[in-house]
């Protein structure tokens, strides 16, 4: 027997836009039963991950703050997605962004100014695009296969930050704990509104979602990234270089997570520790897709993702059980999402002959 | 390998009401075709006529909605390749499906039944191809062979089946006439042999030179059954298109002018390892003229197009000029800012992408040669949609372009009207020259002729037109100079009026007979 996806003649325009509702309903469906599975009532378990985090000014804050990363690092990678650029070492990024960032508040501790800030900033995206810089030119000059050298620099980076934390750049007054110096005042990204924790980076994620949006849509960049994801050679024949391409959402996408970086480190850890990151940079491929690989999609799929986040750590306290149900969710919502948009294009047809004595015979 | 004699007059396939549907869009609808034992029985249509999806379903690659086949007087479900293949029909498909890397032996061995060893496979193969005049050598690769030689390995497959029927679909639009005479031997072979061979076509000189009976299709129905023979070329083509098609006039062709395009030994290494290398190429077109290049498919044609588009670019400026201007090392839209325009062979994914809207398709071309009417806002360069959308409108109207819709995605687009597209896409900006590769390749009899008689009244108007084609028909009727190209190499330039279908043939297979005069003649 063979099993074979066939095209669909044409797209249902009405599942098109439920699938991604889909996905969250059946996710959920046998999220409870994992935790009917696990002897909890699926139901109050439920409650408590999706729920009860929204129904305080406090956790809503917490919301922003996990959101903010996930939705900038997703944002730059829907950029290069969409132009067949398959960026998986955001993790990394995140992580060199948050270190170059954290530079001036970690060595030159001394320096207290309002110009340290925006330079932090500024730092954190160069570093993460430089980080980048490294699969984009081993794929555009020796043609490596980008998925796997971006995903195996995320180990290099998550070691490098270890390093440093516990050698160079370890607090002298620590008491030899594993992380650097707190940031000086002038080094932390302030609060957004006087009622909670949540800081800028909420704001830097929604303002690139809307320019990355804008561009995406109305300009001649945008067309080209389109383009060159659709085709190449198409491309090449409107006189676009999918070389250039490689830079330039690599770059993007790399900026956009050491941002992230920078504003998680400055804004809400306040210090580089061994580990900064419950997986953002991962996470933010499941927010990509689950947005439709488009910016404002994106805004509110990272929303949903964080709140997976915060229903883990409450189902932890409240249901005593680990934390490796969010990341069953995790990958439940990606599973489905993936598989809904598949079967809106595709149907399943099962091929009932002996598959030894159909091969390479034409069927194309 | 011979069959035995059917009675001649029951049919060995018999097809009743036949219908398959694509959503509410009838592919075939309700055919009745019945193909004797020991005849050629022609398939005519034109593109989108329903041929392929018929064949298809003969030979269980698609399930048909409802109707039915009867094979020996018995019916039948052919819901697999393999079971049409038990019945004794074979098919040689029009896309070659063979690993270029692999020898024709292996490329056999993959579609037979595992455990039958290497080497009887090639022997058996290598007696099949002789004994119907098509040798072979087993042990070449398929990426050494040429493209008639690889529709012999297909042909040769489907034999090694031992099929009462064979199903050929476009077999000659890849041949040289040469090469296309050879197999029309080996089909009168196998119909001396008692087997049936249904042929698909659109070439009516052909069908009619070999096939015994006809079936024409046009829009999923069947408009005729007849004796090719008893017909006339017109005929036919009236049952095949519903009407009489326009005759493309070439006529007051205007005298030449200045050299437009011009390639001084352009020569370029392959990219790949089954790419074809250019060497040394040289050729002119004048203002007013339009000069065809001939040749078999896999000749070098896509790579001379990729050096002449500025896809790739070459590495020495001087061995491309456009207006007397060396462009060599410059790129696509570089050239099309000195007025020329192109057209690739490829409409899906090269000319034109698939899911985007015609009017996105038209900023693909024209996004830096219209700048100042598409693009706005200084640096950030945005997208003027209604100025892109209303010249959209305007080169459809021009072009008679068939759409649903007002701005449909360019894959909804029939190959006909979205061809018709893509070159009035270059027409509209009235180009100095324009370079099209295979303008008509599976375009509708109507679009084509349509399409032909654009770059006729282009040239007409004082623009050089350089077109790239395997069709002879096409080149006559449009050329006013032809040259050949084979494995890379370019022949002289000769006036269309001087030249025959048999000599474009002999040159074809790269008998120059003068090689070294052509290239001192052409030497600068």
């Amino acid at each position: 027997m063979r099993i074979e996806l066939e095209r669909r003649p044409d797209v249902s325009k009405l599942f098109s836009i439920l699938s991604p509702f889909i996905a969250l309903g059946l996710t959920l469906v046998f999220g409870g039963i994992m935790f009917m599975l696990l002897g909890k009532d699926p139901l109050s378990a439920l409650y408590s991950f999706f729920i009860e985090p929204l129904t305080e000014v406090w956790s809503l804050h917490e919301l922003a703050i996990k959101a903010a990363p996930l939705i900038l690092i997703a944002v730059g990678l829907s950029v290069c997605y969409r132009s067949n650029n398959w960026n998986i070492g955001a993790e990394g990024q995140f992580i060199m962004g948050a270190i170059a960032g954290s530079i001036l508040p970690v060595v030159f501790y001394e320096w207290q100014s309002p110009l340290v800030l925006p330079l932090m900033m500024l730092l954190g995206m160069m570093g993460g695009a430089l980080f980048a810089a490294i699969p984009a030119f081993l794929k555009a000059h020796l043609n490596t296969n980008e998925i796997l050298t971006s995903l195996m620099l995320v180990y290099v980076a998550q070691l490098f930050l270890d390093w440093l934390v516990r050698g160079a750049w370890r607090n002298p007054g620590g008491m030899n704990f594993p992380e650097t110096r707190t940031f000086d005042a002038t080094a932390i990204l302030p609060e957004m509104i006087a009622s909670g924790r949540a800081h800028w980076g909420f704001g830097f994620a929604i303002l690139a979602a809307i320019l990355i949006w804008f561009m995406m849509r109305y300009t001649l960049k945008g067309f080209e990234i389109t383009v060159l994801g659709q085709s190449e050679r198409a491309g090449r024949f409107a006189g676009f270089s999918s070389r250039k391409m490689i830079w330039f959402s690599m770059l993007l996408s790399g900026a956009l997570a050491g941002l992230a970086g920078i504003a998680e480190v400055s804004g809400a850890i306040q210090q580089l520790r061994p580990v900064i990151s419950p997986g953002y940079g991962f996470t933010a491929i499941i927010v990509a897709f689950l947005g439709r690989l488009n910016p404002l999609g994106i805004v509110v799929a990272g929303l949903v993702l964080a709140l997976t986040y915060l229903g883990g750590e409450a189902v932890q306290v409240s249901l005593q059980i680990s934390d490796k149900p969010i990341r069953v969710f995790q990958g439940l919502l990606l599973f489905f999402v993936l598989s809904c948009d598949t079967l809106i294009h595709y149907k399943i047809r099962m091929m009932w002959f002996d598959l030894t004595d159909t091969t390479a015979d034409g069927v194309r | 390998m011979s069959a035995e004699g059917e009675p001649a007059n029951s049919p060995l396939l018999a097809v009743g009401q036949l219908t398959k549907l694509f959503g509410t869009f009838a592919a075939c609808d309700g055919i009745n075709l019945d193909i004797r034992p020991g005849e050629i029985h022609a398939l005519l249509g034109e593109n989108g006529a329903g041929k392929s999806t018929l064949v298809k379903m003969l030979f269980g690659v698609l399930a048909p909605t409802s109707g039915e086949i009867i094979w020996q007087g018995q019916a039948v479900r052919i819901n697999s390749p393999s079971t049409a293949r038990k019945l004794g029909i074979g098919m040689v498909f029009q896309h070659f499906s063979l690993f270029e890397a692999l020898t024709v032996a292996e490329n056999i061995a993959l579609s037979m039944n595992p455990g039958v060893s290497l080497s009887r496979i090639a022997k058996e193969a290598s007696d099949l191809s002789h004994a119907y005049g098509l040798p072979l050598d087993p042990n070449a690769h398929v990426a050494d062979l040429s493209v008639g030689e690889r529709q012999r390995i297909e042909i040769v497959r489907a034999l090694l089946q031992n099929p009462k029927l064979i199903i050929l679909d476009e077999p000659t639009s890849v041949l040289t006439p040469q090469e296309a005479d050879r197999l029309f031997e080996t089909l009168n072979k196998l119909k001396a042999e008692g087997r049936s061979v249904l042929y698909i076509s659109h070439r009516l000189e052909e069908v009619q030179r070999i096939c015994d009976r006809a079936t024409v299709l046009r829009h999923g129905k069947v408009t005729g059954a007849c004796d090719p023979r008893k017909e006339t070329p017109s005929s036919l083509a009236r049952m095949m298109v519903g009407s009489d098609v326009a005759h493309v006039s070439a006529e007051g062709t205007s005298a030449k002018g200045a050299v437009k395009l011009e390639a001084r030994h352009l020569s370029a290494s392959a990219r790949t390892p089954f790419a074809v290398s250019l060497k040394n190429i040289c050729l002119k077109v004048h203002a007013g003229e339009v000069l065809a290049i001939a040749g078999v498919a896999g000749n070098g044609q896509g790579e001379l197009f990729d050096a002449l588009s500025g896809e790739y670019p070459v590495a020495n400026d001087d061995v491309i000029l456009i207006a007397d201007k060396p462009v060599g090392t410059r790129g696509i839209n570089a050239r099309r800012l000195m007025g020329a325009g192109f057209v690739p062979e490829e409409r899906h994914g090269h000319a034109a992408v698939s899911a985007l809207s015609l009017s996105d398709n038209l900023v693909l071309a024209r996004s830096q040669s219209d700048r100042r009417a598409f693009l706005g806002g200084g640096v950030l360069g945005l997208i003027r949609q209604d100025a892109v959308k209303m010249a959209a409108k305007r080169i459809s109207e021009a072009m008679d372009v068939r759409k649903s819709g007002e701005n449909p995605p360019a894959g909804s687009l029939s190959g006909g009207n979205l061809q018709k597209f893509i070159v009035g896409r270059e027409l509209d900006r009235q180009p100095t020259v324009l370079i099209v590769n295979q303008p008509t390749w599976g375009v509708d009899a109507g679009a084509a002729s349509r399409i032909r008689q654009a770059l006729v009244d282009l040239a007409k108007s004082g623009s050089a037109v350089l077109v790239i084609s395997q069709d002879l028909d096409e080149i006559f009727e449009v050329a006013t100079e032809i040259a050949v190209i084979s494995e890379g190499r370019l022949s002289d330039i000769y006036p269309a009026s001087d030249l025959s279908r048999e000599k474009i043939g002999l040159l074809m297979g790269g008998m120059y007979g003068k090689t070294g005069t052509a290239e001192t003649a052409h030497a600068h």
